[in-house]
């Protein structure tokens, strides 16, 4: 600090004297560097004991988990719930389970939605991939109803209680930044891989949306509407049920579907620890390198986010207490509820004259695995060139230096750079937390894949900053664009993270790159709609000033505009690094390598446990790190906007 | 213009159909409704160490920047009686919300007393105050406080719902609220479904459900317009003359204290500054800030011929028109202008004044003047 009043005093203006002393520390970095390369690196080592010492762990886990009794319990539980919900589909039947989501369809939303909705699981049907899909309907139905269980109690004692919210939001707040991968391991640590397990990391991951927005509900309720119930002495318990309840309704709703939504993200994903369903499809045909057979396996998934969101979507305003108003209606809606029903019974009985109503019948099956190949290999022929020159000038001119750089230098170094980084962007607090986590980085002895992991997230959040950014602008100025981008925009945040690798994997194949390019199409979408609703908001008076004073609109852009939604964009920043770090993991499935390998080939092999449980920590260290140092300066992203506001 | 047609005079009138019906206040003997007192609230870190000590002296910014807190209600007492329309009056952020909702205790009192008929409130447990709450008080909002999901008539009922009142009987009880506040054939809308008046009707009908002994009302009509202002403060009227509950009424519109209130404190920062009939406050002010407050009033409508008499001198002319000293002076003005003798003031059948005709006429020239 002194150092940088001295100056001023010398006739320098501050700002410039500030500058001046950026510019040194980064020259003295520099120069450390150059001389120092190579020193006190921290090369990669596969026999570091800490991965031995947590193999044992898990060897004695193993050999103990059936006498610990409350992760039996657990286990056994919630596999029971999976269990239930498949013995339901399959006693239905596939005409059974058409018919029942018609019939949700019909109720929630008219005969328009249910014709959508059973022409959606019939095409699950028609690629042959029903009983895939049913098993992840299971899995995540299992976990959507015990997620809501727990989430939604918590969400209302969190609106009604400030001291509890205090409590809670910093423990959702980070398992929200936690990239998906990351829960895996220490749970498979505890309950080993399997169904029961994908279940549980699915409901964890899905809980959070479910606390949070029902507390936003409750809290929302006008506070007029509590007090006069309370001045008419209505206990706690009438206030929540007879007012709070009944008002949040529609936004409990809203929280039923981000935690559907959620669930079934993460639930493609657990077929890493070996749950089968359509997230195993798609694992195996990328592993296979077949792009038609996962590009088949990702459609239906993306088919059932859009059947799942469409129907809890009106769910919600058919849960609204003001929907269904006049008495003549409730008649009506009376014998809707009855012909529903009748339809869904009829057609599970139906189900049992059919030799087997599990199993979408074989006849009707539409492959599109043979013309995506087509298209894929036409594709491959005629730009293959073309994509691998992007590839390989990608990785020469950004990726290889980079990492290079970051790889060579002394640690040390590079803890010290990112340290002083923080301090500026962020502050003392945030400066201590990155320094903490690198240093565990360190001890956890996968500080080389941690850079290489750090490259390429590096990388990938400069290009969705920048391409978010700009798409944003325009969205924002150009009200035509933004009605285009806007659908798209909404189709791309209801798709699972998994499915973005598969576009990605077959224009470019398994790389490095591959991952990063997947990591930009899913994290640009959100940063596009933050930036634009910063624009936005930007005071209409503000805006109506500048352009009297007669700015041209390129400043009103970069001296009003932007300046003003600063907070907005770093908010979107720290939402792009979050999602881009998470999808970087994912890409190890598509070759990212690092950290993210380590994390998938602990699932795999049996001795690469103990590394894999190291990696997932460190992701989880880095994601902490780069979320404090953006998140200092812009304030933490809110859910609601960032994924569907 | 003529008399009927001409706002200030039905203003008059109003009033002093209020004055004449007024019973008188507590005659010494029996309990009042409500008392309140040596009430404090004090918001912030401080609350309960704050009373007592020197600081409560402090101005309000030097009080905040020490403690961090601030004193919404400093030392208030004042008693309402039964049958009594009690209004408390004072600019916005005196502390009124805060004082209305100390005595249901929404709002938990820092120290003081709030006795119903007696009994201090604050000593009930949860279960008493919802009692009280339940039975015997019931309060109308600014803002309404309906239940957007409810119909009218399950707004109307609720009250009666949460104490497990029989639907048929809650409903039957509900429809004749609703019907007496004028709202028949609403039952069936919903609040967002009517104006801001017809939903302050919803309100007063829920609080009418409840036959409570205090009706409180926090700035019942300031989100309303002038017109169906006056037309609900008519409402408020009739039903006072009908049901003849003890009222406590917030307002922070002087006009609408003077036609409503038997009784009036003013509220500065927290604090009571004058307590007294409507024609105390208009007639002796007890500072500037009050004087202030009625500097604008017609005082011919408000005034009685007791604050214009003087004493009877050995050579005044005695047999001039003869008036209780309770008359308001506009209503003298006819007979002043028929004599041009001084008008005799009398009280309990006793001579204790006289008022001379150009007093009259310069009280009432004066709040024309000023008007
Ligand atoms: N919960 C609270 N915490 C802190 N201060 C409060 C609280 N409620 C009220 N106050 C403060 O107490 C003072 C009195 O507020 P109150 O709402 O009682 O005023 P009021 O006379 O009703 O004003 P208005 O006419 O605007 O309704 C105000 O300065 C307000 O800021
Ligand atoms: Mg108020």
């Amino acid at each position: 600090m002194t150092a940088i009043t001295a100056p001023a005093a010398s006739g320098l203006d501050p700002r410039t004297a500030r500058r001046l002393v950026y510019l040194a520390m980064a020259a003295a970095a520099a120069v450390l560097y150059l001389v120092l390369a190579g020193q006190s690196t921290l090369p990669h080592d596969e026999e570091y004991p800490l991965f031995g010492s947590l193999n044992g762990v898990k060897a004695w886990v193993d050999e103990h988990r059936n006498s610990i009794l409350v992760f039996s319990l657990i286990r056994e539980g919630v596999g029971g719930l999976v269990g239930f919900f498949e013995n339901v589909i399959a006693a239905l039947g596939w005409p059974g389970v058409l018919a029942a989501t018609g019939a949700l369809g019909a109720i929630f939303g008219g005969w328009r939605l249910a014709v959508m909705t059973m022409l959606g699981m019939a095409a699950i049907g028609l690629l042959g991939l029903w009983t895939s899909g049913m098993d992840t309907l299971a899995q995540m139905l299992a976990a959507v109803v015990i997620a809501l269980l727990i989430g939604i109690p918590l969400g209302i004692i969190g609106g009604r209680s400030k001291r509890f919210a205090a409590v809670v939001t910093p423990i959702l707040d980070v398992m929200q930044i936690m990239p998906t991968f990351a829960y895996l391991a220490p749970l498979t640590l505890l309950f080993s891989i399997g169904v029961s397990t994908a279940a549980i990391a699915t409901l964890i991951y899905a809980i959070p949306p479910a606390i949070r927005i029902t507390a936003l509900g409750i809290r929302a309720v006008p506070d007029a509407s509590v007090e006069a119930a309370q001045s008419l002495g209505s206990t706690r318990w009438q206030v929540l049920r007879k007012v709070q309840l009944p008002l949040a309704r529609r936004t409990i709703g809203i929280g039923v579907n981000q935690t559907i939504m959620m669930a079934l993200s993460m639930v493609v994903i657990t077929a890493v620890i070996g749950a089968p369903g359509l997230g195993a499809d798609v694992l195996r045909a990328l592993q296979q390198v077949n792009v038609g057979l996962a590009f088949q396996a990702g459609l239906a998934i993306v088919i059932l986010a859009i059947v799942l969101d469409r129907l809890t979507d009106r769910a919600g305003e058919w849960m609204d207490p003001r929907f269904r108003k006049t008495d003549a209606n409730k008649a009506r809606r009376r014998l809707l509820y009855l012909a529903a029903l009748g339809t869904v019974v009829a057609a599970t009985l139906l189900a049992r004259g059919l030799p087997d109503p599990a199993e979408f019948p074989e006849a009707v099956k539409l492959s599109l695995v043979a013309p995506v190949n087509d298209v894929i290999k036409w594709i491959t022929t005629n730009f293959g060139e073309g994509t691998a020159s992007i590839k390989d000038a990608f990785s020469v001119v950004l990726l290889n230096p980079l990492e290079g750089v970051l790889t060579s230098a002394p640690w040390w170094l590079v803890i010290g750079v990112v340290l002083a980084l923080a301090w500026l962007i962020s502050g003392v607090r945030a400066s201590v937390v990155a320094g903490v986590c690198l240093v565990l980085v360190v001890l956890l002895g996968l500080w080389e894949h941690g850079m290489q992991t750090l490259a390429s997230v590096l990388i990938a959040t400069a290009l969705t900053l920048i391409l978010g950014g700009i798409l944003g602008i325009l969205s924002a100025r150009h009200d035509r664009f933004r009605t285009i981008l806007r659908p798209i925009l909404d189709a791309a945040q209801t798709m699972p993270a998994f499915v973005y690798l598969i576009p990605a994997v077959a224009l470019f194949s398994p790389s490095r790159f591959t991952a990063i390019v997947a990591a930009l199409v899913y994290a640009i979408p959100p940063v596009i709609r933050l930036v634009d609703v910063g624009i936005r908001t930007v005071p209409a008076t503000i805006v109506e000033a500048a352009t009297a004073a007669g700015s041209t609109s390129r400043q009103l852009l970069w001296k009003v505009q932007l300046p003003l939604s600063r907070r907005a964009l770093l908010v979107a920043a720290n939402q792009g690094i979050v999602m881009v770090l998470a999808m970087v993991v994912v890409g190890a499935l598509v070759g990212a390598g690092a950290l993210g390998y380590d994390v998938i080939a602990g699932f795999a092999q049996g001795e690469d446990f103990g590394k894999g449980l190291a990696a997932g920590t460190a992701i989880v260290l880095l994601g902490i790190m780069l979320d404090r140092i953006t998140q200092g300066a812009g304030g933490r992203p809110s859910t609601e906007v960032a994924r569907g506001g | 213009m003529t008399a009927t047609t001409d706002p200030a005079a039905v203003a008059a009138t109003d009033t002093e159909s209020r004055l004449d019906a007024r019973p008188r206040r507590g005659g010494g003997t029996g309990t009042p409704t409500l008392g309140v007192n040596h009430l404090w609230k004090v918001f912030g870190p401080a609350e309960h160490k704050l009373i007592g000590t020197p600081d409560v002296d402090l101005a309000r910014d030097e009080l905040r920047r020490k403690t961090g807190s601030m004193i919404a209600i400093r030392d208030v007492s004042f008693q309402v009686w039964p049958g009594e329309v009690f209004v408390v009056m004072g600019l916005s952020g005196s502390g009124k919300s805060t004082l209305v909702r100390c005595i249901t205790r929404l709002i938990e009192p820092t120290a003081g007393e709030v006795l119903l008929d007696g009994d201090d409130i604050r000593k009930a447990n949860a279960e008493k105050l919802r009692e009280l709450r339940r039975r015997r008080f019931s309060m109308v909002f600014q803002h309404f406080g309906l239940l957007p999901h409810r119909r009218v008539l399950d707004n109307v009922a609720y009250p009666l719902e949460i104490r497990g009142e029989e639907k048929a009987a809650r409903y039957k009880r509900a429809h004749e609220m609703i019907e007496l506040v004028g709202l028949k054939g609403h039952a069936d809308s919903y609040p967002d479904q009517l104006s801001g008046g017809m939903q302050q009707r919803v309100g007063l009908a829920r609080a009418l459900a409840v036959d409570p002994e205090v009706m409180l009302f926090d700035e019942p009509f300031s989100a309303l317009d002038p017109l169906i202002r006056r037309d609900m403060q008519n409402e408020v009227m009739r039903l006072h003359r009908e049901v003849g509950k003890t009222m406590v009424f917030i307002t922070h519109d002087l006009a609408e204290a003077l036609r409503l209130g038997d009784h009036i404190v003013i509220m500065r920062d927290g604090k009571v500054v004058q307590s007294g009939r409507p024609e105390e406050l208009v007639g002796a002010p007890a500072d500037d800030y009050v004087a202030d407050f009625v500097r604008d009033v017609p005082k011919a409508n408000v005034l009685t011929l007791r604050w214009v008499m003087r004493p009877v001198m050995p050579d005044d002319a005695l047999d001039g028109p003869e008036f209780p000293a309770t008359t308001i002076i506009r209503r003298s003005l006819h007979a002043a202008i028929e004599t041009d003798k001084p008008l005799r003031v009398v009280e309990d059948g006793r001579l204790i004044g006289v008022v001379d005709r150009w007093h009259i006429l310069a009280a009432i020239a004066g709040g024309e003047r000023e008007a």
